[in-house]
Parts: structure tokens; C-alpha cells; sequence
């Protein structure tokens, strides 16, 4: 018995000395999208050896947020940005990390890739059910130079409630009044149409599987899912190809200046090249966050932005372009 | 020694008390967190088909409904088979009763997200390509409303089949353990009067074992009001009361599955309100059994 207590007592005493001896651990939670990168960025860096290391849990948006309120964790990843008035009252500071786009996908055979064309309206329609045949003339004036089939077009939407879902309805709500007075923007809403998919693989899953389908989803897992991606008219009146280009271009035209809080949400960005479905996520850190935290948050996030860049577009991520990163960097980090 | 018994005891009883104190503190928390949606919407939540994220307004009919009618179809594919399966195991040949008693044993430990991507993957683009087109084109079943003419594999018929096929393993493992209680003596008698199987099992066996075997039928239930990943996969996902067989529509496992990672402030009231809602209907039937099997206890 009493070995034991001592061989308890010493392991203890151990174990102590190496947790006050151990690096600064920095904890973060939160958004589903950008996890593959943060998780690419918070592995290299805790191993650069530079005594921080640093955890992200891809928990969901509202799950991060939850929990960067209760105080359980450093930092907090969103999709769906918060409004400088939500900041101001629960005492957190925002600043928006990476940008990506959110495509359409279409499973239409004799339509290859790039082949369709989509304006907003139609694409409002489509989601409100209005339009419900691939030959519908609405659809044939934007597309003269193909065939559309006399197909039944099947909707897919995502069955779990998530930030792709905010930035594509938020998209909708701004070109299409009928979808902003019946449906509105939300993580989840009242889908009036549509085949629910789990998740981004599930709706990829689901337009790759359904002849005839349509289905939105992040540009990475199209790309993975080798899709075929409608080209999408902007606010400008192009009708453009989903690319990092595209969607760094929306980022950089927006009118930061101007947005309280930082907040911002990327859809519907004016400027000849600007992708009209460009979805930004966001970190977001506590107020009274403790000073030595704060310093090594800090370094860390400026290494994201700047030698982190090149893993996040390995993944097909765009970091937020550096004359943006400069408006905010000296402030917030 | 008298000391260390003591403690043995006490050790013992908190163990025994503990499952008691979580599903209290479970309860208490519950109802803490959806405190919010009650007070918003009352005892209207349950009655409420409307669940409008955007303008906050939330209500249990639709997923209610799709628990209780996927749970239904599930037990009534799920229960005559396995009543079947089990009454033949009684009196198979001890080398086939243990293979198929083992294999069905088997069956019963494959994880639940096993079923729903097999679901998903398999029974799913089948239905879609060769069931329903059958059911509902060729044999015309599609004009009756118990069915509805649209059909796209997922629905409450997939998700119905799919927790069928979970429990009846389930059910037959049961059902087995409560025939093989019936005394041999009761049974060779009736067999030795000239009673056919089918005789022996309507008027010996079933009433003998009633109990129990309502008892596995009601754990079946259970296991299927409450099974989430297998029946997010193939329900369909839609916030709406099904168009028949056919149709979509959704669980309350499914959309607390799918929605609480992003839900805040009201919306995750409601689904608390949801989860309480569930644990109370676990409850009522688990009241319902005890009930109803008060009277038969006496009788046997």
C-alpha cells in the first residue's frame, strides 16, 4: 500500500514539473471549412519549434462561438461573421482569416464543364422551385449554344445546417427579392425544394449520383469530386469561371474601409472579376484575452498570413489578400 | 474488515444510484437549456410544423411525426421475421441453431454509421433504380397517396428498412433467449396431444412468453426512436411532413445531428426542447410497458 502511494506521488510530482516546464498551448474551435488548412497551419507550426503549440477543433461555427464565449478555448474560427454590435456586447474581436468560393455543380450529360451558364434570378429560381426543367426558357437564353435536355432538374442542398448554406442563401437573398421576402439568408433555412446532402462529400455525392441535379458546394470538393461547375454571372454582368483567382479578386474589391467590425460577407462583391459567391471565415478572439496568450496568438496568425499562404492555396484555400491583412494587422494583432 | 465492507457497500450503491443521478441531471439540464423555446412557444412546439431558422420559428410536429413513423414501419417489417427466425432457432438442430444464433448475434454489434452508409451507398440507388419503379410505375401503387408518385430512393420507406434491419437481430436475439424459457415439458406435451408446430407456437409458446416478448418488442422500439446516423443518411433531410411512403422528411435524432454544431442562442433552445421532447416519449413508453405488463405478470 504504501509503495504505492509513494510510486503515485512521485509520478505525480513528475508529471507537474514537465507540465510547468511545457510549451504554451494555444486552443481553438470552431468553423468545418477552413479546417483542413488550419490543421495544416497549426501542425507545422507547433512543430517549428517554437514552444507554442496549437490545437483547432473543427466543431462547427456556432459550436466555436459557443465556446469562445464561455471562455473554454483561445480562439474561435466562423463562417457566418459577427456584426460589430454582437462584438462590442459579448467583448470579442474579429478579423477575417481566408476566402473561398462557393460553387454550382451540375450533373447534365452532353453539358460538359463550364459549359452552363447561370444568372442569380435563374439560380434563385431554381432553389425556389420555379424553374424546374433543364429546358425552361429562362435558362435556354442564358445558354444559346447548348442543348438543354427536357430534364427534370433534381435540387440538392446541404441537410445539416452550415456556414456554405449562409454564404450561398446570403447570395440569394441579394439578387433575388422573391427568395430575400420568402426564405431569407441562415446557416439552415426553409429549404422549399431540394434533395438533403450530409455535409460538403454529401452533396457531391448526391449531384454526382442523380442525372439532372444541381447542387452547391465548396470549390474544394468539386475539384476533388471532379464535377462539372457552372460559370455564374457577377454583380458586374460577367459570367465567370470559378478560381482562386475569381474569388481573391472579390476579397480585394470589397470595401473593407467601411465595414464596421470587420464585418463582411463576400457575396455579390462589385468589380469586373469578383466571384459572386465568395464565402470569407473568420477567427475570432476574446477581449480580455491574457497578455502573453494574446502575443503568441498574435504571432502566430501573422505567420499564417504571411508564410502559411502557400499551404492554404496548396489546399485551394486564398488567403486574404496582404492590402487587406494590412488594414486591420496593427490593431487586432 | 467490517470497514472495507462498509465501503465495498457504499462503493456498490453509488454505482447503483449513479445511472439515476445522470438521467436526473440529463433531465434537469435539458429542460434548463430549452427553458428559452418552451417559454417562446409553449406546449404549441409540439403541434407546430413550422421550423424557420431565419425567422426563429420552431416547432417538433415534423420530426415527431417522422420518429413515430419510421420507428412503425420499422417494427412492423422488423417483428414478424424475427418472431419467425427465433421460433425456428428453438427447435433447429444444435449445430444450425448456434451458426445462426451466432451470426445473428454478429449482426447486432455492426456499428449503426455501418448501416446508414451501406444505406446510402447500396439500398438507397437501388430502391431508386429497381423497387420503386416497380412499386410505384408497374404496379401502380405510385396514384395511391399512402405511397406518392415522386420517389428518389431516400425517404421514410428506405429509412424504415434500414432501422428494420438494424433491430431485427436485435428482436430475434431477444426473442430467442424469452422462447427458450417456455418449460419443454409444456411444449412436448402439446406436441404429444398431436398439435402441429404452428399450433404449439400460437397456443403454448406466444402466450407464455407474451411478456417477454412484448418486453423485446418495446427495446426494439427504443433502439429505433433513438438510432440517428443510419436514418440521417437515407431520410432525405426535409424540414416537412412526408408525401406517403415515398417522401422525405425528418427524425428528431436526425436534425439534432445535423443542426447542432452550427446552432445558437433560440434555435439551440429548440433543439433542446426537441431532445427533451424525445427522452420524454422514451420515458412514456418505457411507462406504457411497465403497464401494460402488470396484469399479464400476475396471470403467468
Amino acid at each position: 500500500m504504501n509503495a504505492i502511494t509513494r510510486i503515485s506521488l512521485l509520478l505525480l510530482a513528475g508529471a507537474s514539473l514537465a507540465l510547468s516546464a511545457a510549451q504554451l498551448v494555444l486552443n481553438g474551435a470552431g468553423a468545418s471549412f477552413p479546417a483542413p488548412v488550419y490543421q495544416q497551419w497549426t501542425n507545422t507550426y507547433s512543430e517549428s519549434g517554437r514552444n507554442v503549440k496549437v490545437n483547432y477543433q473543427s466543431l462547427g461555427s456556432g459550436a466555436g462561438l459557443n465556446q469562445i464565449r464561455s471562455n473554454t478555448i483561445d480562439f474561435a474560427g466562423t463562417d457566418n461573421p459577427l456584426t460589430a454590435q454582437e462584438q462590442q456586447e459579448q467583448e470579442l474581436v474579429q478579423f477575417p482569416m481566408l476566402t473561398g468560393g462557393v460553387v454550382v455543380i451540375y450533373n447534365l450529360p452532353g453539358v460538359p464543364d463550364g459549359a452552363l451558364k447561370l444568372s442569380g434570378d435563374t439560380l434563385a429560381k431554381i432553389y425556389l422551385g420555379e424553374i424546374r426543367q433543364w429546358n425552361d426558357p429562362a435558362l435556354q437564353a442564358l445558354n444559346p449554344d447548348v442543348k438543354l435536355p427536357n430534364q427534370k432538374i433534381t435540387v440538392v442542398r446541404r441537410a445539416d445546417a452550415s456556414g456554405t448554406s449562409f454564404i450561398f442563401t446570403n447570395y440569394l437573398s441579394k439578387v433575388s427579392q422573391t427568395w430575400d421576402e420568402k426564405i431569407g439568408a441562415g446557416s439552415t433555412v426553409r429549404w422549399p425544394v431540394g434533395l438533403g446532402g450530409q455535409k460538403n462529400p454529401g452533396v457531391c455525392n448526391n449531384v454526382a449520383k442523380i442525372q439532372g441535379s444541381i447542387g452547391y458546394t465548396e470549390y474544394t470538393y468539386a475539384i476533388e469530386a471532379g464535377l462539372s461547375m457552372a460559370k455564374l454571372q457577377n454583380a458586374a454582368g460577367n459570367f465567370l469561371t470559378p478560381c482562386q483567382e475569381t474569388f481573391s479578386a472579390s476579397a480585394a474589391g470589397a470595401d473593407w474601409k467601411n465595414a464596421p467590425g470587420l464585418y463582411m460577407v463576400l457575396t455579390n462583391q462589385p468589380g469586373e472579376n469578383s466571384w459572386p459567391i465568395t464565402g470569407v471565415t473568420y477567427i475570432v478572439l476574446r477581449k480580455d484575452c491574457p497578455a502573453g496568450k494574446k502575443a503568441a496568438l498574435a504571432q502566430f496568425f501573422r505567420w499564417c498570413f504571411t508564410e502559411g499562404s502557400d499551404a492554404a492555396r496548396k489546399l485551394h484555400y486564398v488567403p486574404i489578400p496582404e492590402s487587406v491583412v494590412k488594414l486591420f494587422a496593427d490593431d487586432l494583432l | 474488515m467490517k470497514r472495507t465492507d462498509f465501503l465495498f457497500r457504499l462503493l456498490c450503491l453509488l454505482c447503483a444510484t449513479l445511472a439515476a443521478v445522470i438521467l436526473g441531471a440529463l433531465l434537469f439540464q435539458m429542460t434548463a437549456a430549452s427553458l428559452d423555446a418552451w417559454k417562446r412557444f409553449g406546449v404549441a412546439f409540439l403541434f407546430s410544423s413550422q421550423w424557420d431558422p431565419v425567422a426563429e420559428e420552431y416547432g417538433a410536429l415534423v420530426p415527431l411525426t417522422g420518429t413515430l413513423l419510421t420507428t412503425g414501419i420499422a417494427l412492423l417489417l422488423a417483428v414478424p421475421p424475427a418472431f419467425a427466425a427465433a421460433n425456428f432457432l428453438l427447435d433447429a438442430p444444435k449445430g444450425i441453431a448456434s451458426i445462426l444464433g451466432n451470426a445473428i448475434d454478429l449482426l447486432a454489434a455492426i456499428p449503426s454509421v455501418i448501416y446508414g452508409m451501406w444505406g446510402l451507398f447500396v439500398l438507397a440507388p437501388f430502391l431508386q433504380q429497381h423497387i420503386q419503379p416497380f412499386l410505384a410505375d408497374t404496379l401502380g401503387l405510385g396514384r395511391l397517396s399512402l405511397f406518392g408518385a415522386e420517389y428518389n430512393g431516400f425517404g421514410l420507406l428506405t429509412a424504415g428498412l434500414i432501422l428494420a434491419l438494424m433491430i431485427l437481430p436485435f428482436l430475434c436475439a431477444t426473442m430467442r433467449d424469452v422462447l427458450q424459457m417456455t418449460p419443454p415439458v409444456l411444449r412436448e406435451a402439446a406436441y404429444g396431444m398431436g398439435c402441429t408446430k404452428r399450433e404449439v407456437t400460437r397456443d403454448v409458446v406466444i402466450p407464455y412468453g407474451f411478456r417477454g416478448l412484448l418486453g423485446s418488442i418495446f427495446i426494439g422500439l427504443g433502439r429505433a426512436l433513438g438510432e440517428t446516423m443510419a436514418v440521417l443518411f437515407v431520410i432525405g433531410n426535409m424540414m416537412e411532413l412526408p408525401k406517403g411512403l415515398f417522401g422525405s422528411t425528418t427524425t428528431i435524432a436526425a436534425t439534432l445531428a445535423n443542426n447542432f454544431a452550427e446552432a445558437d442562442r433560440l434555435q439551440r433552445g429548440a433543439l433542446f426542447a426537441l431532445g427533451l421532447t424525445l427522452l420524454a416519449l422514451s420515458l412514456l413508453i418505457q411507462a406504457t410497458v411497465q403497464w401494460l405488463l402488470r396484469p399479464t405478470a400476475g396471470k403467468a
